[in-house]
């Protein structure tokens, strides 16, 4: 029986196609906050995970990839990747560099720093992205952007590593955003 | 209605994703406050598919009289 589509179920396409604007025109960036705003607003009302089980683009596109194009290996992740520490734990050092982009956006934003164009990919990989940043806006949300969009392509990255390696959704297991808004649903139902 | 011999157990590892509750074709799946997969073991068949997508893989299919025994199994 195949389960009727909505337009939830094409959220995939906005992902994809955040990931290929930032190449053309890195404030394109600053639309993943919604990414980020959406399931903490939607857990904090309603106390549930509507944003991981509908509307999660990143996660269907995971499972197109891996499903679909048959690019997961579908193993069982390894017990540790989904064990309480790890999560919570991938989500403390997710906060800190989030943080740490926060502040280099504050030190540019103050004209302590300069505007750095590049992309940062895995907390350390440097790439030039100096193209990308085509249109004349205040150096800090440039730099706003080059730093979110280090965090959005690093998170794809990481999703699509453990999506050949394990299950197509194995970045739902440790993905930040999924381990936060179920703190919060926790903290909501606790009592 | 005859219940089947299998039937999905979810163990407190459970993230939440919702892989199970989509591709269950029954409708036996829900995902409960956020918090983890429900199982309706009046509607489950046991069919797999629910084991077989889940990204934590912390779906089993088991015998239904074994379930009966487990506390980890959140029904």
């Amino acid at each position: 029986m195949r389960r009727k589509k909505y337009w939830y179920d094409y959220l995939w396409i906005a992902s994809g196609l955040y990931i290929i604007l930032g190449f053309f025109n890195i404030l394109f960036a600053w639309l993943g906050l919604i990414c980020f705003i959406v399931p903490l607003l939607i857990s904090v009302i309603s106390g549930s995970k509507a944003y991981c089980n509908r509307y999660c683009g990143r996660g269907q596109l995971f499972e197109l990839l891996g499903n679909r194009f048959k690019l997961s290996r579908n193993r069982d992740i390894p017990p540790w990747l989904r064990s309480k520490w790890f999560r919570y734990g991938f989500l403390a050092f997710f906060m800190i560099m989030f943080f740490n982009m926060l502040l280099n956006t504050w030190l540019v934003f103050s004209g302590v720093r300069d505007l750095k164009e590049v992309v940062t990919l895995l907390w350390t990989f440097k790439l030039p992205w100096h193209w990308a940043n085509t249109t004349p806006v205040p150096s800090w949300i440039a730099q706003f952007a080059f730093g979110f969009y280090s965090v959005m392509l690093t998170s794809t990255f990481l999703g699509l590593v453990t999506m050949v390696l394990y299950k197509p959704r194995s970045w739902c297991v440790y993905c930040p955003m999924g381990t936060m808004t179920q703190g919060i649903c926790r903290l909501k139902y606790k009592g | 209605m005859r219940l089947s011999k299998k039937v999905a157990a979810v163990s407190n590892e459970c993230v939440a994703c919702g892989s199970c509750e989509k591709v269950c074709p029954l409708g036996a799946i829900s995902i409960f406050r956020g918090l983890y997969a429900l199982v309706d073991r009046n509607k489950c068949i046991g069919c797999g598919k629910c084991q077989k997508i889940c990204p934590a893989s912390v779906i089993s299919i088991i015998d239904r009289e074994e379930q009966n025994e487990k506390k980890e199994i959140l029904v």
